[in-house]
């Protein structure tokens, strides 16, 4: 599918989430800190959103806030018109590490949340994001005999089998390898485009957020408010060494404040 | 031989054997050697099984005090784990009782023999009561630990599929912390064998204590004491090796870090 595609099929499906000036402030009286300020967005059906952002800026903390693990102290997230108030199965967090269920097999994993389906349903539904994150031949062991990217792929499709709307990945590569992390990029941009989901991304990765992104959020550092918000006009397969890309690369790089050359 | 290099198999039973036949032959000739009237060898120690196997008594005694044990120890399971997974499941309520548990907690089960006594009376009911309070506080203190530390992961994803607090808690957080809490359950049996041993050898008038005080109060006969400390000792690892067992379950063996 083609950028152009995806952005009439978007716009067509009108917009998921909404950011309302919101305000989040730790603590109280004089010991408080001002994590998010003022923070605006639109994102609609299917973007692919990463937000990137210096170290400790409140990155973590705007995903929890909508995710709804977190009371904002101001303003209001709001999914397809209706307020977030609490943590919700139409919408899954994607931890950066240990989110799997250590005593559950890679199957029990993936049949987590779907208690409600028959018998017949859940094993299908296992089955298909078995195949859908490359786990055939795993489905009966436990996490302890997985590698990082394994487990990984484990918590994505645990979290794609109960149909969510919105999935919020917290950093989910930035404790693998190099190698396995530039792998995991691709099969999350695979299953993206097959599965159709809104996906909020955080990453310290630029290249990450320029290879996988439709928009990238700038954060500026703590309190975070967004600084800028760049459209990666590039069609997918993306050259990583177009002029464009590269172009863009550097416009993040600039943005968060990191110079051209060491 | 370093520590790090893997033992070859007949190593790893040779040498044990050799530890325990150099003990038994130190312990001989020890006897003979000091010509004591009172304390056994080894010899007329396993006489003095043979005996006792004879009679049918020490299958009685070992029936009576695994029986207490079971009871005691399985009633401390049914009312300290829903318990010790309520006080970590609320920080509130574990502040309001915890000082009350810490202040019995170091109180040894043997100082609660009169208690025991003028509670329950002398049979076997005092004996199971001290079972019971040695085996509660390490299962309460594992059950409390566990649960506080269920990585907060863990429970936002449990949060996050919608699950409501008595499902987290069956589905999440006692599984997250059955490790911890199979570590107290050990502890907690272990401690159970030692103290119907001492319990049996007041309260009642069966069991291996009781052996171990009456073949010496009536007739000083330590080859029958030594006997019976035997059988101890061997049923206590037996006991041990049982409940370690459980450990290597799939579905807790992620838990402990050595069992692969």
């Amino acid at each position: 599918m083609s950028l152009a595609e995806v952005i009439t099929k978007s716009s067509g499906d009108g917009q998921k989430l909404k950011l309302e000036h919101l305000h989040m402030v730790y603590g109280q009286g004089a010991e408080s800190v001002p994590v998010l300020e003022d923070v605006n967005l639109e994102v609609s059906d299917g973007e692919f959103v990463c937000i990137v952002g210096p170290s400790g800026c409140g990155k973590s903390t705007l995903l929890n806030v909508m995710a709804g693990f977190l009371p904002a102290t101001g303003g209001t997230v709001t999914i397809d018109g209706e307020v977030v108030s609490g943590p919700d199965s139409r919408r899954i967090l994607v931890f950066q590490e240990r989110g799997v269920f250590p005593w559950l097999t890679v199957e029990g994993n993936i049949g987590f949340g779907l208690a409600k389906l028959s018998r017949e349903e859940r094993r299908q539904r296992i089955a298909h994001y078995v195949q859908a994150v490359r786990l055939q031949g795993f489905e009966h062991a436990y996490p302890s005999d997985l590698s990082g990217g394994m487990k990984q792929r484990l918590q994505v499709a645990r979290a794609l089998a109960v149909n969510p709307d919105i999935l919020y990945l917290d950093e989910p590569f930035g404790a693998l390898d190099f190698v396995t992390r530039v792998i995991m990029r691709g099969e999350l941009h695979r299953i993206w485009q097959t599965e159709r989901r809104t996906i909020l991304f955080v990453t310290h990765d630029i290249d990450e957020a320029v290879q996988l992104a439709d928009r990238v959020v700038v954060l500026s550092s703590r309190p975070a408010r967004i600084q800028d918000i760049l459209t990666i006009d590039i069609h997918h397969p993306r050259n990583i060494s177009s002029p464009r890309y590269l172009e863009l690369r550097d416009e993040l790089l600039k943005q968060i404040g990191l110079a051209y050359e060491i | 031989m370093n520590s790090l290099a893997k033992p070859r198999m007949w190593e790893r039973f040779f040498w044990p054997v050799f530890a325990a036949a150099a003990l038994l032959a130190l312990w001989h000739y020890s006897v003979r050697w000091t010509g004591t009237k009172v304390f056994p060898s080894p010899l007329s120690v396993e006489k003095g099984i043979v005996q006792l196997f004879h009679k049918h008594l020490l299958w009685a005694d070992i029936g009576d005090s695994l029986r207490r044990v079971a009871l005691g120890f399985g009633a401390a399971v049914i009312v300290a784990v829903p318990l010790g997974l309520f006080l970590g499941w609320s920080p509130t309520t574990n502040q309001v009782v915890n000082p009350v548990l810490q202040i019995l907690r170091p109180i040894s089960p043997i100082a609660w023999i009169p208690v025991a006594i003028i509670f329950f009376g002398v049979g076997d009911h005092p004996a199971i009561f001290l079972v019971f309070l040695a085996s509660f506080f390490p299962i309460v203190v594992a059950c409390v630990s566990g649960v506080s530390s269920v990585p907060p992961n863990l429970r936002s994803a449990g949060r996050n599929f919608g699950l409501s607090a008595p499902r987290l808690l069956m589905r999440v957080i006692f599984p997250a912390a059955l490790p911890q809490i199979l570590v107290g359950l050990r502890i907690a049996l272990g401690i159970a064998w030692l103290v119907v041993v001492a319990a049996e050898m007041i309260a009642v008038d069966s069991g291996l204590g009781y052996l171990v005080i009456d073949s010496r109060n009536s007739g000083k006969r330590y080859d029958l004491v030594v006997a019976a400390m035997l059988m101890i000792g061997i049923i206590g690892l037996a006991l041990d090796i049982s409940i370690r067992s459980i450990e290597r379950f799939k579905s807790v063996r992620w838990g402990f870090r050595n069992a692969s």
